[in-house]
């Protein structure tokens, strides 16, 4: 039996294999199609401090071997996070993960504070890089400064673990992967959705009612990896790798890259027990390749030769 | 709430309807779970190129017995394109049964109108009106012949009206322009189509006072009320097309 457990931090999971915020409601919705307490973790649809309707329609469209989405955080608030649905998920047995996002730092300082109450989440995702909103959100997380504010201001009030998902929309991964270390973050997750557009060329309009969206799926899968790896590099705090997994080896290939855990996303919507058959094809590999740890996997790449010195600059 | 499962069905029939239109029968090797008029399947798509989300098809009719599966599709993409390749003894990956159906209210006499391949989830409607012991009336319309098929089940179950907007069938015009949204004596009206009918009918019916229900066909990603894609406002807030719909009192909705 090989050994799936991994650590954020001081938080154990029981395997590295996770579903990313969004993508996932609050787990309910998928109980019909898998157990999702085999799941390492579940991490949640955003949490604002007040309810949010998102952004009008439409809000989606599918694109090359993806999807843009635009969203744009709806959820019912953090009080309704805690007294409606915090309760039912303790029923199943792994780890939630709350997603805070918010538009004024104030804003993420209140909600990670009422969620370190929670006995029962014992991290937040910290979102400092969702695309579709006007304020907060990426905002945050493409200026250093602000990012570091962000991190170290909530750091002060939430004594779990902090997980900072960054963005990919910067010119430098490690900048900000090691600003957020340096800030006080326990771990972070990578990449959030890539800025994009879609166009109809018939109509001569954009397709989105927001006019940008998030790229998400198989398509931003390379980018991410390489932004994985490139993070990895830059910190020693544990990476959280997602962006386009949708099978075994995809997932295998971010562990390789220097992901602790992954995080499965849009390919939850394609194939709603997807995150169960990676989890059994991991198992699979590491008896196949003879590992004994999936800890064994983590960044675990052999590069090509004279290669060491061409490491990512962390500044 | 009825189990929604994940189940790869036999394709036993493809009948290539018109140049656009096709009808997937299929076959599960178990009996059906309750599957209710206006529900929808999401179907996976194999071997389309870069298509990555699967389509969201309503039912077209059900057969128990036989543990069977009708589905109607148009060819829009590559996508739906893929699926009318698909030939007897294939396999198709479906989720189903997924969204919330039309609603059976008191009354005798129902219009059923829809446009285009809102003409779908109007068979089992249909069907499911009459065994009710209530009198279906269908309005379909399209923008030419070509774009129409054979109503013969449809004709089974009630009176059919047609509309193409280039008179090639019917009366010429849109569904809007016909004289039975007047003369008819209707308890309520369903309807699936273009926005613009669909809002025209709910605006006839809100005229009459009568109860009407609408099939929205917004954008869809996972179909089971995750990815809160296919938001619909409505007067209570902000809904989703794939669980609290796709069908809709019209009432509700902020039009």
């Amino acid at each position: 039996m090989v050994d799936l457990q991994v650590n954020l931090g001081t938080l154990s999971l029981k395997n590295p294999v996770t579903t990313a915020s969004g993508c996932f409601g609050y787990g309910s919705e998928y109980t019909d199609f898998m157990d999702i307490s085999r799941l390492g973790a579940v991490f949640t649809k955003a949490v604002t401090r007040e309810n949010r309707e998102g952004n009008p329609s439409p809000r989606m469209t599918e694109t090359p071997s993806g999807m843009l989405n635009s969203v744009g955080l709806q959820n019912k608030g953090v009080d309704y996070f805690i007294n409606s649905i915090y309760p039912t998920l303790q029923q199943y047995n792994t780890v939630f993960i709350a997603n805070v996002s918010g538009s004024t730092l104030d804003e993420y300082v209140e909600i990670a504070e009422k969620i370190n109450a929670l006995p029962g989440i014992p991290a937040i995702e910290l979102n400092i890089s969702c695309p579709n909103v006007k304020k907060g959100g990426m905002v945050f997380g493409t200026n250093r400064k602000s990012a570091s504010e962000v991190i170290k201001a909530v750091r002060k009030v939430y004594r779990k673990i902090l997980i900072v998902k960054l963005s990919p929309n910067v010119t430098s991964i490690p900048v900000f992967a090691k600003t957020a270390e340096d800030a006080g973050a326990d771990a972070i997750s990578l990449i959030n959705t890539i800025l994009a557009m879609s166009i109809d060329a018939e109509k001569r309009k954009p397709v989105l009612a927001t006019v940008t969206g998030g790229l998400s799926g198989p398509a931003v899968k390379p980018v991410a990896l390489r932004m994985v790896w490139e993070a990895y590099h830059s910190v020693k705090i544990p990476v959280i790798g997602m962006g386009g997994i949708r099978s075994v080896s995809d997932a295998i290939e971010f562990m390789l890259a220097g992901a602790t855990a992954i995080q499965i996303g849009t390919a939850n919507f394609v194939e709603p027990a997807v995150s169960i058959n990676i989890l059994e094809g991991i198992g699979k590999y590491l008896e196949r390749h003879g590992f004994s740890s999936v800890r064994e996997l983590i960044g675990n790449l052999e590069m090509p030769e004279g290669f060491e010195r061409f490491r990512p600059k962390t500044f | 709430m009825v189990k929604k499962k994940i189940e790869d069905l036999l394709v036993t029939g493809n009948q290539r309807l018109n140049k656009d239109y096709f009808i997937l029968t299929l076959r599960s090797g178990d009996p059906l779970p309750a599957i209710f008029p206006g529900q929808f399947a999401e179907l996976r798509v194999n071997h389309a190129g870069d298509t990555f989300l699967r389509r969201p098809i309503s039912f077209y009719d059900v057969g128990r017995e036989h543990h069977e599966i009708r589905l109607l599709i148009r060819e829009v993409g590559s996508g739906t394109r893929q699926l009318g390749m698909l030939g007897p003894g294939d396999t198709l990956n479906m989720i189903y049964p997924l969204g919330h159906p039309f609603t059976m209210v008191d009354g005798k006499e129902f219009l059923l109108a829809a446009g285009g391949v809102g003409i779908a989830p109007m068979l089992l409607l249909g069907k499911t009106l009459k065994q009710a012991g209530k009198r279906p009336v269908f309005l379909f319309g399209a923008r030419s012949k070509e774009q129409m098929f054979d109503l013969t089940e449809f004709e089974e179950l009630g009176e059919v009206y047609i509309t193409t907007e280039d008179g090639s069938m019917g009366k010429k015009g849109m569904i809007t322009d016909h004289p039975i949204l007047e003369t008819g004596n209707f308890d309520g009206c369903y309807s699936c189509g273009p926005e613009p009918m669909m809002k025209a009918i709910a605006k006839l019916a809100t005229g009459k006072e009568i109860f009407c229900e609408v099939s929205l066909e917004n954008m869809m990603a996972c179909g089971i009320g995750a990815c809160l894609c296919c938001a619909q406002p409505t007067v209570h807030g902000m809904k989703m097309a794939c669980v609290d719909g796709p069908v809709f009192n019209t009432k509700e909705l902020l039009w």
